[in-house]
């Protein structure tokens, strides 16, 4: 098949390209960023996904399957800057599908678009409404692609959209937000609170990714890994120092004393968890973890 | 610097921590944030109560399920939630093998620092439908005070007047073909005399009340306390029947636990008497 992925730079997106790469798929991606040492055979266009030659990627070469990797976070970008990569580019990708014919869209998103509160269930099903909108307003460009992705189930029934809301993803990669967090020696705690963090390892994200392209998944899912442990555990298990903070100071300590630059919505996120039911996932496509919590934490540590 | 998770814990305790029906995996934590460590120190902290200082004996522990779910359905007491302490603990000290009896906390307390942390670690969630129903489904033990605040702020002139009970632990009941345990917990009102609310108090930290006892403290004193368990009720439907099905089933619930309440009191007054409790007579509903 041949199979298109938007943000094809980013760590996970180059390893689902290197793996659907091996299983004999034809792969196209789309990225701002190089990618130097690339396979001669996956097709690079540096471009970006709101621009002309995007759409001219969809026009001229036709994937059956896009992959939509394309979105960022608070720790890469300013949040216009988000809401245009994160809603109008997703907005634009879907657009491509839907007018040039494909058939099968997988759009990678987070869990923590159901936002942390103290009055919210354990654990989120796909049901459960976004709450990050008010809990982390940080996110809001990330509820809106993930709500707009979700859209193109019932405009375009025809294309098979699945909507994919990951845990964090934490391993040898060591990127995303979750490994942004634990980047420096120091991990910031609100005093007092101690929630579960819900992770997954690169591999397994990465496997859950191409289960979904496999499966032709549609509808919207939560993908996780092995059982949540507390954020003491985690900061524990991937040798950080975890330094509790009194709430009303939190905001005045982020980006300060080694502790890693956060807004103030991510207080909320810190102390109250987010864990995902993903038994939808795990029915539908056969998915089960291959890393526990010990394995992934050793693995972003000496990663 | 801190003393080990062994060292300040009780043997009995430990003993009975690894008998208990959770899956701890390898970090000492169950599926919902249970952690073996911290359930540890709180029953060891209970264990201090429930033997020594409220003295409890537990009757009717044969109708407690040995595998699967349950709702345990207590009446409510004592101005400070001391009756949910003391029905974990009799269920962990007094079952055997124990059980892990998870609570619904008032949504308040989720914002308290440590309070909320705790009580998540020893498996009480916030009170809140999709936890009850995970649990159940998941066959475990799940215990409700339908009265709710209500029923634990009462006055000591209402001692042991069920007040209104809420519906919603009937349909969940229902939903999940999960039986209902009644128990009646005897002692607490006199244990926690509340006399006067302070509802300046209670607004000021986010309370729903503030009990204030004749000696002023917000503590209950060291009384004996009884907990009668009653022969577990099952009832047909799926949890979609109308107000009046579910509130006579309310009431059925209710009625058997006036009477655990009525014949519990009796034996409490006898206790306190000097009669001797310790080898419990089996109670018949």
């Amino acid at each position: 098949m041949k199979i298109l992925i938007t943000g094809i730079n980013g760590a996970h997106a180059r390893m689902v390209a290197l793996r659907l790469l091996a299983q004999g798929h034809e792969i196209l991606g789309i990225d701002r960023r190089p990618w130097p040492d690339a396979p001669p055979n996956i097709h690079v266009f540096q471009t970006d996904v709101r621009k002309r030659p995007a759409a001219d990627v969809f026009r001229i070469h036709r994937p059956e399957v896009v992959i939509h990797m394309a979105t960022i976070t608070h720790y890469s970008a300013r949040a216009d800057e988000r809401l245009r990569i994160n809603l109008h580019g997703t907005r634009l990708v879907l657009d491509h599908c839907h007018e040039y014919g494909v058939k099968q869209v997988v759009f990678v998103g987070r869990h923590t678009i159901y936002g942390a509160a103290p009055d919210a269930p354990l654990y989120r099903t796909e049901d459960e409404p976004p709450l990050a909108v008010t809990t982390f307003p940080e996110l809001a460009d990330l509820v809106a692609a993930d709500l707009y992705a979700g859209s193109a189930l019932w405009r375009w029934p025809e294309i098979r959209t699945a909507v994919l809301r990951l845990v964090y993803i934490l391993g040898p990669a060591r990127r995303g937000t979750l490994a942004n967090f634990l980047e420096g020696k120091r991990a910031p705690m609100i005093l007092g609170f101690d929630p579960l963090y819900h992770f997954m390892h690169d591999e397994d994200a990465v496997e859950a990714i191409i289960r979904t392209v496999d499966h032709q998944l549609s509808g919207v899912f939560n993908v996780a890994g092995p059982p949540p442990v507390p954020l003491s555990v985690l900061t524990r298990g991937t040798g950080r120092q975890a330094i509790p903070i009194p709430e009303p100071l939190f905001r005045y300590t982020v980006g300060r004393f080694g502790l890693p630059f956060l807004p103030p919505g991510a207080a909320m996120h810190i102390k109250h968890p987010i864990v995902v039911d993903n038994t939808a996932f795990r029915t539908a496509t056969g998915f089960e973890y291959q890393y526990d919590a010990h394995e992934i934490m050793r693995g972003f540590r000496d990663g | 610097m801190w003393p080990r998770f062994e060292q300040v814990t009780s043997r009995d305790v430990l003993e009975r921590l690894e008998r208990l029906d959770l899956p701890f995996n390898q970090f000492g934590m169950d599926p919902y944030g249970v952690s073996k460590h911290h359930l540890g120190i709180f029953m060891t902290m209970l264990e201090v109560f429930y033997k020594h200082y409220f003295r409890v004996r537990s009757f009717g522990l044969e109708h407690i399920p040995r595998t699967g779910p349950g709702m345990l359905v207590s009446n409510h007491s004592g101005g400070v939630p001391a009756d949910g302490g003391m029905i974990i603990a009799s269920l962990f000290f007094s079952l055997d093998p124990p059980r892990a009896v998870h609570g619904m906390v008032e949504k308040f307390a989720q914002e308290w620092p440590f309070v909320s942390q705790w009580f998540n670690r020893v498996g009480q969630l916030p009170g809140l439908p999709e936890h009850a129903i995970r649990l159940l489904r998941d066959g475990r033990l799940l215990m409700v005070f339908p009265e709710g605040a209500r029923g634990l702020g009462k006055l000591y002139k209402d001692r042991y007047h069920l007040s209104h009970f809420g519906t919603g632990f009937m349909r969940i009941a229902l939903q999940t073909g999960t039986p209902i345990i009644p128990l009646a917990f005897i002692g607490g009102e006199e244990a926690m005399p509340t006399v006067f609310h302070a509802r300046r108090l209670a607004r000021l930290v986010g309370a729903p009340y503030w009990p204030v006892p004749p000696y002023l403290l917000p503590l209950p004193l060291p009384l004996g306390c009884e907990i009668h368990y009653g022969k577990p009720m099952h009832f047909e439907g799926n949890g979609d029947e109308s107000d009046d099905i579910i509130e006579g089933y309310v009431e059925q619930v209710k009625s058997v636990i006036n009477v655990l309440v009525a014949r519990g009191r009796v034996i409490h007054q006898q206790r306190r008497a000097g009669a001797v409790l310790d080898d419990p007579p089996a109670t018949e509903s």
